[in-house]
């Protein structure tokens, strides 16, 4: 027996979008292998890390712990739905101002994640903004960093 | 995940037409922050994933003070928490619920699927058994209540027969004096698995006499389990400092538990006494304002 194959229809940063994919592939090798959408990393798959994380629904998932087949007629964003056009989204330009990047692999997932806060929670505590990111992991900055230019964003998105 | 099929049936009677083609070892997809793991490491086997998130039954998400709750299979941990009324009525289970990994994981993960993945240190599990709670399985040969009590049998085992699956978790509502706690230790403050779990649920009369009590222990033993001595301890007195050491001791004389990275056995026994009078504490506090 092979891999069925299935044809799904979603909407992905705001794009209806069909592809085929099978059945045994993840939500996260679907948007990297066949969609192009390269923006969303590959960390530990078992939902550790946070850096495939997207948001299903307007809930902020783990795309390596999502089977595709599953978004069939869901809303996905990923990071690349973040900049309009050139134009940066203020958690990315925080992002660079404070310097919350070293590598940059757990970048994705932090900003996609912050993004899924500040739409719920558009003024977080910095304890707040803690716990939301427990489940995204970065080896290079030590956090604090991230956690400033998140609270800045938001203060930022709170005063336009 | 070489060969798979994936159906998402929209009715538990469909649901279980398919879990019925047993050649396939058909596996219930809820949340999947256990199974998908656990497929690609090969822990678990599966040619075939039912995803249960579409069918309404088992998105039933009520809770009130009259009819108590009703958690369908597919509820996430994360529409548990915000439920209005679900923390105010059962708060240890929802402060087990919202321990559970990181938001990601919260999410997506069940408490069904907490509960069947069958680790001793599933969060929720003994704050379900501290409320005595059931659930509804259905298969072939129809439904069956069974305690929460009695859905795990040992590690990564149920007692659910091939073919069924968990469409609802039913708690009772809680009775007037009653409340729950369900307090874990960790090494750390987030991201980590259960050193010990405690769950306890106190009733109280109007005079603070305790009338009833449930206490349950996890990551102690191959299962949560009800520790029943420590529990029937209570009963008949007061909560005081007396009587909640005393169940502290029972609870840390009832865990069974293996030394493993977490902890030593006598760290865990240890620890189970100590969670067990702030879970007990805690319960009673709640339970006083209820009166």
């Amino acid at each position: 027996m092979r891999s069925q194959k299935l044809h799904l229809r979603t909407r992905l940063n705001g794009e209806d979008t069909e592809f085929l994919c099978e059945a045994r592939q993840t939500l996260l090798e679907v948007l990297r292998e066949d969609l192009g959408q390269t923006g969303t990393k590959e960390g530990c798959s078992t939902g550790d890390c946070g850096s495939c994380s997207v948001i299903l629904d307007g809930r902020v998932v783990c795309s390596c712990l999502v089977m595709a087949a599953e978004i069939d007629g869901r809303n996905v964003e990923t990071v690349e739905g973040l900049a309009d056009g050139d134009h940066l989204h203020p958690l990315q330009r925080k992002f660079l101002e404070h310097a919350a990047l070293q590598c940059g692999i757990c970048t994705p997932g932090f900003l996609v994640a912050a993004r899924a806060l500040i739409d719920r929670n558009p003024d977080p505590t910095e304890e707040e903004v803690r716990y939301h990111l427990a489940g995204n992991l970065c080896r290079c900055t030590g956090y604090d960093k991230i956690v400033r230019a998140v609270l800045d964003a938001a203060a930022e998105m709170r005063s336009n | 995940m070489h060969e798979l099929q994936y159906s998402s049936p929209t009715s538990v009677d469909e649901a279980i037409e398919i879990l019925a083609e047993t050649n396939q070892d058909p596996r219930v997809l809820a949340g999947g922050t256990d199974l998908l793991i656990q497929l690609r490491a090969g822990a678990r086997h599966s040619r075939h994933l039912v995803d249960v998130k579409r069918i309404p039954e088992m998105n039933v998400l009520h809770a009130d003070a009259r009819t108590g709750l009703r958690l369908g299979g597919a509820v996430s941990c994360a529409l548990l928490c915000e439920h209005p009324a679900a923390g105010d009525l059962y708060p240890g289970l929802v402060e087990a619920a919202a321990l559970i990994g990181s938001t990601q994981i919260q999410s997506r993960a069940t408490v069904a699927g907490n509960l069947c993945n069958g680790s001793p240190a599933a969060d929720t599990t003994p704050a379900l058994l501290a409320l005595n709670a059931s659930c509804t399985i259905a298969g072939q040969s129809g439904r069956r209540e069974v305690p929460a009590s009695e859905v795990v049998t040992a590690p990564g085992r149920t007692v659910l027969a091939p073919g069924e699956l968990v469409v609802e978790i039913r708690v009772p509502p809680p009775t007037r004096g009653s409340a729950d706690a369900y307090h874990r230790l960790i090494p750390r403050t987030e991201m980590d698995i259960a050193v010990v779990g405690v769950g306890a649920s106190l009733t109280l009369d109007e005079g603070g006499t305790c009338t009833g009590a449930r206490i349950a222990l996890g990551a102690v033993g191959p299962r949560a389990f009800l520790a029943t001595e420590a529990a029937a301890s209570l009963v008949g007195g007061p909560i005081d400092d007396a009587t909640i050491a005393r169940a502290g001791e029972l609870a840390s004389h009832a865990a069974q538990p293996i030394s493993d990275k977490r902890g030593s056995a006598e760290y865990r026994s240890e620890v189970a006494g100590v969670l067990t009078r702030r879970v007990v504490a805690q319960s009673a506090d709640r339970a006083r304002k209820t009166l």
